[in-house]
């Protein structure tokens, strides 16, 4: 009885995605769905090779310090950083009074602990960077979490960056030009590894030398690209480098007690077959 | 259970048996885990997913307990607080990212023991009343893993339980109702958060206590094996102690290795990036996917395109999603060939193969976007699911000749049994 009731509820199921996939089908084959433009403009991240890739990556505390500039002096104008406190750069390699000096130049709102008023006062370095207020058209999001937010971590923000095209002459790879309702509107720029191929952001990094380093580094519009990309997987991932190295110690631990555990269990089933 | 050989627990400290008469705590450990607790000797590997089962429950309680101590549920705080945890608390990163995988792992532990099920029959009398525990158990897993997904309040957690709560609305009648009260408002919101926080909570402890039945369950007929030859002699078993906590044991490490590459060197790997950003109600990310645990049932919820008879398409899809899962509780009646273990059915064991590829398709079609050729992909894959289980394994067991059995585990172990020719079977 159960077994017939099921047959007739299975051969239910079965008819109804017969005829969805018939449906289905019938119009893959009548209209076949075209590419849109989205999908045949749309690039994927080119890999970017930074060191704290991989499971042994560390991050490169020049490199940061350098990608922190150019976060500063550039993407800060638009772009918060907002769950990275002062006191966290130091991972960065700077020490107390540094921070001190650099949250200083940060003006925060905050409420007086004595009075309980909200005012405005310079930064310290308990406190985190503070949200930024943009006139300009589109919406630029917080830059903390932006290399675990998209496919491509900082691959993804590199090339955006160094990405931008006229959409004028820009050929795909299949050497089609931008068509018109995908050119971009006023205050819109075009750039092939956004995914909409066009967004509010001009191109923000243009010029070579457009920030000094500190370091003697040529700032290249590729290193400055590079560097601030490095500077946003930290933000996105502070603890990677103790997590590697907890990692490594907690894996090594593990396999040496599993051998032992392994061995052990050799040793219980010496006198039987079957295991 | 006990076999007639199984050793009773006797107590010789004094302090022993004291407790013994007041507790007898530790004559349950004795039986239930101990040597006094036969096994059959012949157990694989697929029979170590249970205990891992188990080790990934209290990973994920104790895990999420000290998580909870640390996280806002609360629609405005959510998201940071997650952060918070994340750079803020000591060791907070370890704690999440062991929390989130520590799901993942979950899943493929149990997908691997329920696949062991279908495979080895393990279903089938006695031990149904296991095997419906074990369904039970899943349900609420999914339940439980679904509103996790929701606590971190990111695009996807808000995305995903917009689309799963409007499951409910396909309902007739009673759907839009039925969903607002769900969700205690007309789309998830700060109501829903913290309904959901609440009883993502709770539930663990609910499929614990589950968790505690099938085991007990599992005891009064043993373990099945992979002979599905029921246990006859001493010979055909060894004590749970030292011999399975041996072989359960070393086993954690392992588990523990494959999880920990995942924790500590691609936390993310598992994870949708959409999530790493606030929830916005105004703003629909280009494609909600959930977690990849539940791709094979979302492919089955999606490949209903068109109406049926008089049931609307939606509607449909969330009568065969829930009907996928709900059918294995008619397994042990549905399959009614008296050989358990596939190793002896020849021609349930190619279904069941094919089974196996038909939930990977399943999987990969519901990860990827709801366009052509997936969506043809899944309507076929979906078509073969339920042939599978409401025609292939009632049918495939009663016209199937199974190939012969061994006498015992013992024989099937050793090459021969003693008492088999004692029997006049050997
Ligand atoms: C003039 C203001 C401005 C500056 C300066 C600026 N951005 Fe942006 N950025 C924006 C706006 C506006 C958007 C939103 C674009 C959109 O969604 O259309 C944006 C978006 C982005 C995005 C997200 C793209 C996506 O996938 O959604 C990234 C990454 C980004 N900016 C990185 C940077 C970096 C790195 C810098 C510094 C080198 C920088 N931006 C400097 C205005 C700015
Ligand atoms: C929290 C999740 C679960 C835990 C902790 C758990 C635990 C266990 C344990 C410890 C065993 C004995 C060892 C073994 O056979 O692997 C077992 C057996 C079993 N479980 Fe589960 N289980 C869980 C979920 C499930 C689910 C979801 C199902 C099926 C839908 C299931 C079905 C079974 C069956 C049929 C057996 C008996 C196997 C046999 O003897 O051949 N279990 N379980």
């Amino acid at each position: 009885m159960i077994r017939i009731f099921s047959i007739l509820i299975g051969a239910f199921f079965s008819l109804a995605l017969l005829l969805a996939f018939g449906t289905g089908a019938y119009s893959y084959i009548t209209e076949p769905p075209a590419k849109t433009a989205e999908a045949r403009f749309h690039l994927k991240p080119e890999h970017l090779d930074l060191p704290s890739n991989g499971w042994f990556g560390k991050y490169d505390k020049a490199q940061l310090q350098r990608g922190f500039k150019v976060y500063s002096e550039v993407c800060a104008a638009c772009h918060s950083i907002k769950h990275v406190a002062f006191r966290d750069l130091k991972a960065l390699g700077y020490n107390e009074a540094q921070v001190k000096t650099i949250a200083a130049k940060f003006t925060v709102t905050a409420k007086d602990p004595l009075t309980g008023e909200v005012k405005d006062r310079p930064g310290v370095p308990a406190d985190r960077f503070p949200t930024v207020a943009y006139a300009g058209k589109g919406v630029p999001p917080d830059l903390s979490l932006i290399t675990k937010a998209r496919h491509g971590g900082g691959g993804y923000v590199h090339s955006l960056l160094t990405g931008y095209a006229d959409p004028a002459t820009y050929k795909n790879a299949a050497g089609e030009a931008l068509p018109k309702e995908n050119q971009p509107g006023d205050g819109l720029y075009f750039n092939p590894y956004f995914a909409n191929l066009n967004l509010s952001m001009p191109a923000p990094i243009t010029s070579e030398g457009q920030v000094t380093y500190d370091d003697g580094t040529k700032a290249t519009v590729e290193q400055m690209s590079k560097d601030v990309s490095a500077f946003l997987v930290w933000t996105a991932e502070p603890e990677l480098e103790k997590r590697h190295q907890t990692g490594a110690w907690w894996m090594g631990f593990l396999l040496f007690a599993t051998v032992l555990a392994y061995m052990s269990y050799r040793n219980i089933w010496a006198d039987k077959k079957g295991h | 259970m006990s076999f007639p050989w199984s050793k009773e627990y006797t107590p010789s400290h004094p302090l022993m048996v004291w407790l013994d008469e007041k507790l007898p705590l530790p004559r349950l450990v004795y039986g239930a885990v101990g040597g006094g607790y036969e096994v059959p000797r012949n157990l694989n590997y697929m029979w170590n997913f249970g205990f891992l089962a188990g080790l990934c429950l209290m990973i994920q309680i104790v895990t999420g307990v000290v998580l909870a101590m640390h996280y806002g549920g609360d629609t405005k705080v959510a998201f940071d607080s997650t952060e918070h945890i994340m750079r803020d608390v000591n060791w907070g990163w370890m704690l999440r990212y062991g929390h989130a995988n520590g799901a993942s792992a979950f899943f493929v532990v149990v997908y691997a023991h329920i696949f062991r099920g279908f495979y080895y029959g393990s279903y089938k009398a006695p031990r149904e009343m296991i095997w419906l525990l074990g369904v039970v158990i899943f349900l609420l897993m999914m339940a439980t893993a679904f509103m996790g997904y929701v606590l971190p309040w990111g695009q996807m957690s808000f995305w995903g339980a917009q689309v799963i709560t409007g499951l409910f609305s396909a309902i007739p009648l009673v759907g839009d109702p039925l969903r607002e009260w769900l969700l205690g408002g007309f789309s998830p919101d700060n109501a829903t958060l913290n309904r959901f926080f609440s009883l993502h909570f709770l539930l663990p402890f609910v499929i614990l206590g589950v968790v505690i039945l099938h085991v007990w369950a599992l005891h009064i007929p043993g373990s099945s094996n992979p002979t599905g030859v029921e246990v006859k002699s001493e010979s055909d078993t060894v004590p749970f102690f030292p011999y399975f906590v041996g072989k359960d044991g070393w086993t954690i490490g392992l588990f523990m290795l494959i999880y920990s590459a995942f924790v500590f060197f691609m936390p993310n790997a598992l994870g949708h990036p959409d999530n790493y950003i606030p929830a916005n109600p105004m703003q629909t990310p280009a494609h909600i996917v959930p977690e990849w645990y539940f791709w094979p049932f979302y492919a089955i919820l999606r490949a209903f395109t068109v109406d049926f008879l008089i049931v609307p398409a939606k509607l449909m899809g969330v009568l065969a999603m829930f009907a996928a899962i709900l059918v294995w509780f008619f397994l042990p009646w549905l399959d009614r060939s008296p050989v358990r273990s596939a190793n002896y059915r020849p021609l349930y064991r190619k279904f069941f193969w094919v089974l196996v590829l038909d939930v990977a398709v399943l999987a990969y079609c519901g990860g990827a976007p709801a366009e052509e050729p997936f969506v043809m992909i899944s309507q076929i894959a979906s078509l073969y699911y339920f042939l599978h289980f409401f025609v292939i394994v009632p049918v495939v067991s009663s016209i199937e000749r199974p190939d012969p059995l061994p006498y015992s585990i013992t024989e099937a172990v050793l090459g021969t049994d003693e008492s088999a020719k004692l029997d006049g079977n050997g």
